[in-house]
């Protein structure tokens, strides 16, 4: 039938099942919390905003702790919640501070074992990955062995996740 | 001597480690539609990671367009019925 169903699918704890079930339940929530007769700017841009959100919630919950991007990323959407119901930044600045010092100490480790051997692709190397631990939640605080193998498996669940939304968006404009 | 020693230990070490690294970026390459039909050692190890970050970027334009899409599809349907439908088809 179609290409995108493999037999892992028919679990239904496999990831796609679990992202799919979750995000539909959020979909079904945002859905029923305000009418949506209207369709101001501003009111179009809120909905998008919590969709993208209540995406990113429900993968990185599919996933659990169990990686440490989908721990950062819990980690980041519970903070931005509680700053917006409180002002309780000063413990997500401590850690962010941590985490911005270890990052500095392992790349400058890194930059140095890269410059004792000559080449450019060394430093191009080096400057790529630095762009792919912004890219990758958690990845700044990560070593190379981790922010590969962790950026591997968010790559896998992003692709599922887009898979299921646009699967999503094809039955709701049926 | 024993300086001797402890240098050959680090380069052990950092030839475990450059292996390692290598055999996860070959994997990684083997996930970016781009590079998976190419060899591992036709392109650069910076190569799959420019590649891999463009990759990251173009899925989570995806995901904003999706998610686009979808807050103006939410209004307009029965969502009950599509539900059902979509589940079905996903799952079995």
């Amino acid at each position: 039938m179609s290409p995108m169903n493999n037999p892992q699918d028919l679990n239904p704890s496999s990831l796609k099942s679990r992202f799919t079930t979750r995000f539909l339940r959020a979909l079904t929530k945002i859905n029923g919390q305000k009418p949506i007769s209207s369709s101001s700017p501003r009111e179009m841009f809120q909905r998008y905003r919590r969709i993208k959100v209540a995406a990113d919630k429900s993968m990185a919950w599919s996933v659990r702790s169990r990686r440490t991007w989908s721990r950062a990323m819990l980690w980041k959407l519970r903070s931005r919640y509680s700053c917006r119901q409180a002002s309780s930044s000063r413990r997500s600045s401590v850690r962010t501070s941590t985490i911005i010092k270890s990052r500095q100490a392992k790349t400058s480790h890194e930059k140095e074992n890269k410059n004792t051997t000559t080449g450019q692709d060394e430093v191009g190397f080096v400057v790529q990955a630095d762009k792919l631990r912004k890219l990758v939640p958690g990845g700044e605080a990560m070593d190379l062995c981790n922010l590969l193998g962790e950026t591997a498996h968010y790559i896998k669940c992003l692709t599922t996740q887009v898979q299921v939304m646009r699967k999503i968006a094809h039955f709701y404009s049926l | 001597m024993s300086s001797r020693r402890s240098r050959s230990r680090q380069s052990d070490v950092s030839r475990i480690t450059d292996h390692q690294i290598t055999d996860l970026i070959s994997k990684l390459q083997q996930l970016i539609p781009e590079l998976r039909g190419r060899r591992s050692d036709e392109v650069s190890a910076s190569k799959v990671l420019q590649e891999t970050c463009n990759y990251i970027r173009s899925l989570h334009r995806e995901v904003d367009d999706l998610s686009d899409r979808l807050s103006q599809l939410l209004a307009s349907t029965d969502t009950d019925s599509a539900q059902a439908a979509i589940i079905r088809s996903l799952l079995m």
